[in-house]
């Protein structure tokens, strides 16, 4: 994460949080908050419900006072500046679209309390409506649309406002699963197109992972890792990412590291080949983290370096690919097999473990060792 | 009657399934005459009566002349229809010091009642708005100081109200009485307008700051075009309070300033010469137009309003 943030520092930050506080009377719901967001980034704060991540987007957009710190926009400290003048967009879970104005309407009411002139207005609605092929719905009433257009309508309205950074608060998670993965991959490909920044608050994880450059995980209004959808798969910096991410979630085994070799009950597994996080790793108890997919079956597991067999409990086929359960030690195992595997409960399943794609973590302090 | 429905779906379905349609199908008929309708209906008969009744006896009674009157029967359809009880409770009935009808006092009412509703359904609307939308420090504290006002009763405040508008030099005037008339719809009215506003959804707030717009700006392009009922609720008991008002009428101003519900009982109770009921009838039909016009033209908007949450805690 450190490093991650060094080779950074060349490119110009669009957004940059410091120091951020915010309560709600004796509530601290953001403490000491930092975050860069870089120019043209696509980042997505991702959380459970009620960690913050929306208190965080009103913050930057202005509707909500801070408490302490500064918010910068664009090289410029906006900490005290009106939501409109911050050089934001935003778009709302619930739309919130003027009911009673029409399409064009609510496109253009921004503008005019900029007092645009009147042409370019009417140029830029076009544009917004064109982009989101919005332009047959210009004339009608919100009330007259569906779920899918009225999103696009309020993505609209922050796209007519021409700025830098758009803030996206669950702006999906009121449509259905199909039109959420369709207006999903027309983010994206709007992102690319426009090349804005975008901060993308959602508690999808699916959402986040595709979409996002980089993702932000927050827990109790704190940042609990900022890294690429790669990284934060792969090399979760503790264990509450590690568990938040991945569906379904990554295994964890409790044991001991000592010289190297983690042992959970029987089980020995040599961690050679693993990345450390720190050059001294000390022995102790710890936690290791094996994803689901990451359990090999099948002819495979003879070249693992950790063999052994599980008695299966329970399947569930989902098509794409088949949920194993099965007791591994102390811990019930998920493990992910093709779509087309034939498994049925109380077979044994020989199974390979391969310890260096795991996740190591200090068991008191939950972190990545 | 069980039968149409089953019947036209039937005819309706292609051959081959009508065999599949023998036992019921479609929308099940619904009785007409079952238990519960005709309790509903009947009591509904009865009450719709009991309130029809009065105002049936006035309006006949009122376009009868003294003669036909004295015979007896109120609720006989007069024989020969006349207008003139009401000319002459609009402009000749003799209210105590002058005898100039009922006129003088309709006109003192709108001068009323026009200036009092605007001005207390504007302030409390804006009120409301800031009360649910723009909560300041102390915003909760200012809400229940308004609402306390709700609960004093009138005659409470009565003479010290006479004392203060004395001081200002308001006594006897119009201007006093649509002061009084502004307060004391406040808190009802603030209550009303905040409860709305706070159910309209925060984020269309929010979007309409990021757009641009300020306190007035959302309040009259955002809010109040979305809050047409409620602002008619206001209205009507707006209209209704002040326009049945007696009691401020008879204390705050002076005689030739009563409003029309003061100068009316003045008729009805003057107690020189004979009683004359067409006479009376006819004026308090005359001063009850107002708040039944409001209720007639307005009244689907007002069930909407009250339906939409201005009874909502
Ligand atoms: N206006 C408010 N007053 C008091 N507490 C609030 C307010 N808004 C949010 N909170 C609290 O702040 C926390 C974070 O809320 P929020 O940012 O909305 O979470 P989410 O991550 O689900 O968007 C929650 O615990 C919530 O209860
Ligand atoms: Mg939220």
């Amino acid at each position: 994460m450190q490093m991650n943030e060094m080779s950074q520092v060349s490119s110009r930050n669009s957004v940059e949080i410091k120091n951020l506080d915010l309560s709600f009377g004796a509530v601290k719901v953001l403490q000491d908050l930092n975050l860069d967001i870089h120019q043209g980034e696509f980042l997505v704060l991702l959380g459970s419900s009620g960690c913050g991540k929306s208190t965080l987007l009103n913050c930057i957009a202005g509707l909500l006072e801070i408490t302490g710190g500064q918010i910068w926009i664009g090289g410029k400290n906006v900490t005290w500046a009106e939501p409109s003048e911050r050089g934001i967009g935003m778009v709302f879970q619930s739309y919130a679209l003027y009911p009673q104005m029409t399409v064009r309407g609510n496109l253009s009411f921004g503008l005019k309390n900029a007092r645009l002139p009147k042409e370019d207005i009417e140029s830029r609605v076009a544009r917004a409506a064109e982009i989101l092929q919005i332009e047959p719905l210009l004339d009608r009433k919100p009330g007259a649309l569906s779920g899918g257009q009225r999103q696009r309508v309020a993505i609209g309205r922050a796209l007519v406002r021409d700025v830098d950074v758009f803030l996206f608060d669950e702006p999906l998670s009121n449509l259905d699963a199909k039109l959420r993965a369709d207006l999903r991959v027309e983010l994206k490909t709007l992102h690319q197109r426009l090349g804005n920044t975008m901060i993308y608050v959602t508690h999808d994880q699916v959402e986040a992972m595709t979409l996002a450059d980089r993702i932000a995980i927050m827990k109790g209004g704190q940042i609990m890792q900022l890294s690429s959808p790669d990284v934060i798969y792969n090399k979760p910096q503790n264990l509450y990412v590690a568990d938040f991410i991945g569906s379904p979630s990554m295994n964890f085994m409790h044991g001991h590291l000592e010289n190297g070799v983690f042992t959970a009950g029987d089980l020995r597994l040599p961690m050679e080949g693993y990345e450390y996080s720190a050059p001294q790793v000390s022995d102790g108890p710890a936690i290791l983290g094996i994803r689901p997919e990451h359990v090999v079956t099948g002819e495979l597991v003879a070249s693992c370096p950790v063999q052994t067999e599980v008695k299966v409990e329970l399947v569930e086929p989902m098509g794409s690919d088949t949920l194993v359960y099965a007791p591994l030690g102390k811990e019930r195992f998920r493990i992910r097999m093709d779509g087309q595997a034939k498994v049925s409960p109380g077979e044994t399943l020989p199974i390979g473990l391969v310890p260096a794609k795991g996740s190591l973590f200090d068991k008191s302090s939950e972190e990545r060792l | 009657m069980a039968n149409v429905g089953t019947l036209a779906s039937t005819m309706a379905a292609e051959e081959p399934v009508r065999d599949r349609l023998d036992g019921p199908s479609g929308p099940r008929p619904k009785k007409v005459f079952s238990r519960t309708n005709i309790i509903v209906y009947g009591t509904l008969f009865v009450v719709a009566v009991y309130y029809a009744l009065p105002l049936y006896v006035m309006l006949v009674t009122s376009l009868k002349g003294m003669p036909e009157i004295r015979v007896g029967n109120i609720f006989a359809p007069p024989i020969e229809a006349t207008f003139q009880p009401w000319i002459k409770a609009w402009s000749e009935a003799c209210t105590g010091i002058n005898c100039d009808g009922l006129s003088r006092g309709f006109w003192n009412s709108v001068t009323i009642l026009i200036p009092s509703v605007i001005i207390s359904i504007a302030v409390a609307s804006v009120n409301g708005y800031a009360l649910s939308m723009w909560k300041f420090k102390g915003s909760e504290v200012f809400f229940t100081i308004l609402m306390i006002g709700a609960f004093i009763p009138y005659q409470v405040m009565l003479y010290p109200i006479v004392i203060l508008l004395r001081e200002a030099g308001l006594y006897g005037s119009l201007t006093g009485l649509v002061l009084v008339h502004v307060a004391f719809g406040m808190p009802i009215n603030t209550l009303l307008f905040r409860n709305y506003f706070a159910a309209i959804p925060e984020e269309l707030f929010k979007a309409a700051r990021v757009d641009g717009a300020g306190f007035w700006g959302i309040f009259v392009r955002i809010i109040m075009p979305m809050s047409l009922p409620i602002f008619v609720v206001a209205l009507i008991i707006q209209v209704t309070g002040i326009w049945n008002d007696f009691l401020f009428g008879v204390v705050y101003v002076r005689p030739e300033n009563y409003p029309m519900t003061v100068q009316l009982n003045n008729i009805v109770n003057s107690v020189q010469g004979v009683k004359e009921y067409n006479v009376n009838m006819a004026a308090t039909l005359l001063t009850g137009l107002v708040p039944l016009v409001v209720y007639f033209f307005s009244g689907k908007l007002f069930v909407r309003g009250i339906a939409a949450g201005a009874v909502k805690g």
